[in-house]
């Protein structure tokens, strides 16, 4: 669906991401993994166009750079972390907007598909309720899962996530990641994603790339790439020690 | 108030009895300030030189060169700047995300005001088209002073806070009024014509000037109306805009040409009229939302109400002294600003 080739991303002289190659394809979920600083957020920008590169991205075997901004984002579709609205538009007048890409002319109105995949992203997300409250007066959560309805009512097969629950406390964590879950069991969907905690990797992903200041120092099969000897010389410490030291906090006595 | 908020709220749109009551509203304006002035007419004797202005007959005597002389293209003038200038400041504060984004409070209008009176003081025109000069002039200085604007911003700070656009504001009205004072020693026999297009007025509006005013609305405030869904995806963030498909700088390209355009034909028509683009979405947003699909439309309403209000205590309140209404509208609108710019700190 989505093939990265030889992906170079400079800013100035320095080299942000550097040579990297990777496919998508069907059914998978892709784990981007690395420290802070590894090139994985940018990787993601250049796919929507949102970063400078050399190389090419090729979607469904045509080069993304020729492929118009609404097509393009009728296939993929894109979740970052960090939301900051500046008006107080209503949760439903975001959800709405992502049914741009499927917007036929300048002052076409909505279709009868337009209202049911907002009324389906809308109840996914638990969001029903909240439609017509502000954005401004949301938690993080929530404003989280407006924008993940969002990115669901635009319907694209490629989810890009950017560290999707970075700011988001446990409980978000896990409904966001079995929202995404679920979504992916459609068939032609995948999803990349950006995330620092290696467990989610692990416990979601299909496959792996791990990073390090912008080059890949593994890819494959989740379970393959994310093990010590991969892991360890990456954050320079022994992870894998660290991570049962966290876990047994919550051994029973 | 609290139910026809969340009225006009619930819709997507503007309907047809919002769009009635606006419309009615400013009409009602209208008629208010051509029948009052130094010299009031009675709206019945305002009524019927209309009707014969309007049946084709010529009418005759102090009533009527009063009203359709002196005050029918004036208030058309204002009405119409007020709403150009509205449109552009609420289409810039949707692209840029910020409520403080304005032609005023960024620079824009004085930078076209330049052009102007480079126009003026090199005597710049085009054969058979009289003010051609000021208005291109005016326009392409617009224009370039939103490059300029936008570029130092985005140099300075990518995500165009608050504080940069006060601080290029400041920046670049001061590096215009230097270029105009440079302008003003060379050409200081024609300073009473330069000093109207600091001062801002519309008091000598022609015809001919409402109709290159509706001209440049219909096709480049209808740019702006289609651009509408383009907006309220700038507004969440220019990053949104991309992911959910916007051609982000086509959009942004198209949206600024078009405020460029309304404010350098503005500032040719008026001179330069402060804050009217801050003022007025402002208050409309507190009325119908941020959805540039209302906010648009009403903005437009809104802009010719205010300035109409504007005009009309400019003429009276020192009767039969004129103010300049570039003052009043100052007025007001620093106090709005302040406003602003304290809610949006307090974030």
């Amino acid at each position: 669906m989505l093939d990265v080739i030889d992906l170079t991303v400079r800013y100035g002289s320095r080299t942000v991401v550097d040579r990297v190659s990777f496919t998508v394809s069907e059914g998978q979920w892709l784990m981007i993994a690395g420290p802070n600083g590894a090139g994985k957020s940018t990787i993601l920008n250049a796919i929507t166009q949102g970063a400078p590169y050399t190389g090419s991205i090729l979607l469904q075997g045509t080069d993304i750079k020729k492929v118009n901004p609404r097509k393009r984002a009728a296939e993929v579709g894109v979740l970052t972390q960090n939301h900051f609205v500046g008006y107080d538009f209503t949760v439903e007048e975001v959800v709405e907007l992502g049914r741009y890409s499927r917007k036929t002319g300048m002052f076409s109105g909505k279709t009868d598909e337009d209202r049911n995949c907002v009324e389906e992203a809308l109840k996914l997300t638990g969001m029903d309720e909240l439609r017509k409250q502000s954005v401004l007066t949301l938690s993080g959560g929530e404003l989280q899962r407006t924008f993940l309805a969002q990115a669901f009512a635009q319907n694209p097969r490629i989810l890009l996530l950017d560290e999707p629950t970075n700011h988001l406390d446990l409980l978000y964590q896990k409904q966001v990641f079995a929202l995404i879950s679920q979504w992916l069991k459609s068939p032609g969907r995948a999803v990349v994603s950006v995330v620092h905690d290696l467990s989610l990797v692990k416990a979601f992903g299909s496959d792996a790339v791990l990073m390090d200041r912008g080059r890949v120092i593994a890819a494959g099969k989740a379970e393959d790439t994310i093990v010590p000897a991969n892991v360890n010389p990456v954050y320079r410490m022994d992870v894998g020690e660290w991570m049962q030291k966290m876990l047994s906090q919550w051994e029973v006595h | 108030m609290r139910t026809t908020h969340t009225a006009m709220k619930k819709s997507d749109k503007m309907n047809f009895p919002t769009y009635l009551i606006f419309s009615l509203i400013t009409i009602g304006v209208m008629l208010l300030c051509i029948c009052v002035g130094s010299v009031s007419v009675p709206l019945k004797d305002t009524f019927t030189v209309l009707a014969q202005a309007i049946t084709g007959q010529k009418g005759e005597g102090l009533t009527w060169s009063i009203i359709i002389i002196r005050r029918l293209p004036r208030v058309l003038c204002v009405a119409l700047t007020g709403t150009a200038l509205s449109l552009s400041g609420a289409a810039m504060q949707g692209l840029l995300k910020n409520p403080l984004a304005d032609g005023s409070t960024l620079g824009v209008s004085s930078g076209a005001s330049l052009g102007a009176v480079i126009a003026i003081a090199f005597g710049i025109t085009f054969p058979g088209l009289p003010f051609a000069g000021t208005m291109v002039m005016a326009v392409i200085f617009a224009f370039i002073s939103l490059l300029i604007i936008l570029g130092l911003a985005y140099k300075l700070d990518c995500s165009l806070s608050t504080n940069t656009i006060i601080l290029i504001g400041v920046i670049f009205s001061m590096f215009v009024s230097s270029g105009m004072s440079i302008i003003i020693t060379f050409a200081a026999d024609k300073i009473q014509g330069i000093t109207f297009w600091t001062m801002g007025s519309l008091a000598n509006s022609s015809y001919v000037n409402a109709a290159i005013l509706a001209g440049a609305l219909v096709i480049f405030g209808g740019i702006i109306f289609g651009n509408a869904t383009e907006l309220n995806a700038f507004a969440i963030g220019e990053d949104n805009a991309r992911h959910i498909g916007v051609n982000v700088r086509r959009t942004k390209l198209l949206v600024l040409i078009c405020v460029a355009v309304l404010l350098g034909v503005c500032v040719s028509v008026g001179g330069t009229i402060g804050f009217v683009g801050l003022v007025t979405p402002h208050m409309v947003r507190m009325i119908v939302g941020p959805n540039h699909k209302k906010l648009l439309p009403a903005s437009a309403f809104g802009g010719a109400v205010f300035l109409l209000l504007a005009d009309l205590v400019a003429r009276i309140l020192l009767n039969p002294m004129e103010l300049p209404i570039g003052v009043v509208t100052s007025l007001v609108g620093a106090v709005v600003f302040v406003f602003i710019f304290y809610k949006t700190r307090r974030r």
